[in-house]
């Protein structure tokens, strides 16, 4: 039997890391659908959960695949689907009840272009705000933005980590061409992996309320079959976890769930800086785009143009006071991602008219390359 | 002083009075899987009662055991990915025929056909109650509803008959008079590895009743006079929208592997 951690050196695609990552993290369960340019993970989590004793189970579709995933975290396991956009858009019914219920579990999208079927084989960025507004109502997500197969690995185990702390879907908004690419990945050895679990009560089973907020406002999370005899459900609901059809439920549970996020952001948020300290003009990109930005800022320099790149490792929630605390220095900002302005329009939102913002977008079914960005940074400013 | 209910310890007292209308049928089979849960002597904290949404939806809301509320038609794949995670689960699925079979239908077949350890029961009121009377997937034709007011042009599914054709391995069919019979094949489902399906037919006098000219005593002289048993009856011969009667009974009871029990077979033996 293999075993969780497939510790040494890998030639592996995204994809491949994506699912060893979620193997080392901790998944026991993936529902799947079948979508380019995401199979290959499930391909991989059919082969190897068994080996873990997890498991795999190909659902009818990504509706089901969602749900699944749900209550298969409902009963204990750290549970993971992957899709592309057109799965991406089914999930959202469901993503919305695992926000509602509060279900740690981890959702990839392997970008590709849209809208609709699309450009299925190439790379897009285009499903950013989906991702950050694609079910109904308000609520905060988490969303992370690998640059590599290496940083896959990493990322995945890191949304499994922030899923299980803070009781709430995680997103790994990779693409096409992360995805497929190959390249060196990097396995530490098990004991250097850092696992974190979900809360669990403690103390006495009766009249337990499920939706009690504790530390950092997240609620301990018993399983079904624990004796806890919770009741969980998609309406609006109170600690009991009962449904109250009053909008002060409402605001009750909706600025708790909401407040996990925003009062955790500065745990959750994660951006890393290249050239920024002197920087006059900084390039804004996450994913593959933020590769390409960075051999554009290189070559920048060597024109004598102060450029740095803040490259988003968590894209939701999004580093509003970092970019703030930027705008007021900076001649300007570019941003750069595969689609025609999402980020782009967060960027501009919080550079709050101190500093303006140029796009440098495409709408898929190819990489935005070092010389779009360096034209850009010739020319602007 | 009051006595007890004798189902007191399987239901959640502070949620009642439910949300029901009187006449409706929901509650006696709500009652009836109760008592088969008791009569099963499950252990309780083992048992997971999961619905979708809709009048029947809400039964998770008053059993005091693990109960999940979910999202519309998904009470399915939800309870497929519980029972998968932890085999040890004993997973109800409780939800009424719009849910199950209109926006859920997919779900339902796919469950069968895997031969999930689920027990599904499926309240059947013949139409949408929760939303005021629409037409259903279980409507029959010409039935008048609020989205077929002259009749439904549709003709029913005869829900039996799918769940045998998908590959359930236990389906039944009684109304919400036939209590013992009901509450009989629910304990037996429960007690049962592989996908149950348990049909209930159940009155609606508020959202459908009216609408077709049938009060509720009508309905349960209906099931009363009309009602015809017929243990393994072939499913293709007992539509539920049949003049002859409305044939009740255990149709099939029979054995198959089980997803869990094939994919450890062909997954999980190799040492």
């Amino acid at each position: 039997m293999k075993g969780r951690v497939r510790t040494g050196a890998h030639y592996w695609t995204g994809d491949i890391a994506c699912a060893e990552g979620a193997l080392a993290a901790g998944c026991m369960f993936f529902g799947g659908y079948p979508i380019t340019p995401a199979t290959e993970i499930a391909e991989h989590m059919s082969e190897r959960l068994p080996e873990v004793l997890g498991t795999f189970i190909q659902m009818e579709d990504e509706i089901a695949a969602m749900a699944a995933i749900l209550g298969a975290s409902w009963a204990g396991a750290k549970s993971m689907t992957a899709t592309s956009g057109p799965g991406f858009s089914l999930m959202m019914e469901n993503l919305g009840l695992g926000i509602c219920t509060e279900t740690p579990c981890v959702v990839v999208n392997v970008q590709r272009p849209g809208p609709s079927t699309g450009l299925p084989t190439l790379g897009a960025q285009g499903d950013m705000m989906q991702a950050r507004w694609g079910s109904h109502g308000h609520y905060e997500i988490i969303a992370m933005s690998p640059c590599s197969p290496q940083e896959t690995f990493y990322q995945t185990i890191e949304a499994f980590n922030l899923s299980e702390i803070y009781r709430v879907p995680v997103l790994i908004m990779t693409d096409e061409i992360v995805g497929h690419m190959s390249e060196k990945v990097i396995v530490p050895d098990a004991k250097d992996i850092v696992i974190l679990n979900r809360p669990k009560p403690k103390g006495k089973k009766e009249n337990f309320k499920p939706y009690a907020a504790g530390r950092n406002g997240i609620p301990p999370m018993p399983s079904a079959g624990e004796g806890y005899n919770v009741h969980i459900t998609g309406l609006t609901h109170d600690e009991r976890g009962y449904p109250v059809m009053t909008p002060e439920a409402q605001v009750e549970m909706v600025q708790r769930i909401v407040d996990k996020i925003r009062n955790n952001c500065h745990d959750i948020i994660k951006t890393e800086s290249h050239l920024l300290e002197d920087a006059d003009i900084v390039v804004v990109s996450y994913g593959i785009s933020s590769r390409t930005s960075l051999s554009a800022v290189y070559e920048a320099r060597k024109c004598g143009i102060k450029a740095g790149l803040l490259r988003l490792i968590t894209v939701w929630p999004f580093p509003c006071e970092e970019i703030r605390a930027l705008a007021k220095r900076v001649k300007g900002f570019v941003t750069v991602e595969i689609n025609l302005g999402q980020i782009h329009l967060e960027v501009e939102r919080c550079s709050e008219g101190k500093a303006p913002a140029i796009l440098v977008g495409h709408p898929g079914g190819t990489i935005i390359t070092p010389d779009d960005v360096l034209k850009v940074l010739k020319e602007a400013f | 002083m009051q006595p007890d209910h004798p189902l007191n310890d399987l239901l959640r007292k502070d949620r009642i009075p439910h949300i029901w209308c009187s006449g409706c049928g929901i509650g006696t089979i709500f009652s009836a899987c109760l008592n088969a849960i008791k009569a099963s002597e499950i252990d309780l904290s083992k048992v997971v009662m999961v619905s979708g949404i809709g009048c029947s939806g809400r039964g998770a809301g008053y059993i005091n055991v693990d109960s999940f509320h979910t999202t519309h038609g998904r009470a399915i794949p939800f309870a497929t990915g519980m029972k998968l995670a932890n085999p040890s689960l004993h997973v109800i699925v409780f939800s009424g025929d719009g849910d199950l079979f209109a926006i859920g239908g997919n779900h339902f077949i796919h469950a069968a056909r895997r031969n999930i350890e689920l027990t599904v029961i499926c309240v059947n009121n013949l139409n949408y109650g929760m939303t005021g009377g629409q037409a259903a997937a279980t409507t029959p034709n010409r039935a008048k509803t609020t989205t077929t007011p002259l009749g439904n042009p549709e003709s029913p599914f005869n829900l039996p008959l799918l769940a045998y054709a998908s590959g359930a391995t236990y389906v039944a069919r009684w109304t919400m008079l036939h209590t013992r019979d009901l509450t009989n094949s629910i304990k037996e489902a429960l007690q049962k590895k592989g996908f149950s399906f348990i049909e209930a037919l159940c009155p609606c006098p508020v959202n459908y009743g009216r609408r077709n000219k049938l009060r509720p005593l009508d309905v349960f002289k209906a099931y009363q006079q009309k009602s015809i048993v017929k243990n393994g009856a072939n499913p293709i011969e007992i539509d539920a929208d049949s003049d002859k009667g409305i044939i009740v009974g255990k149709f099939i009871d029979t054995e198959r592997p089980t997803y869990t029990e094939m994919y450890n077979k062909i997954y999980r033996s190799k040492g």
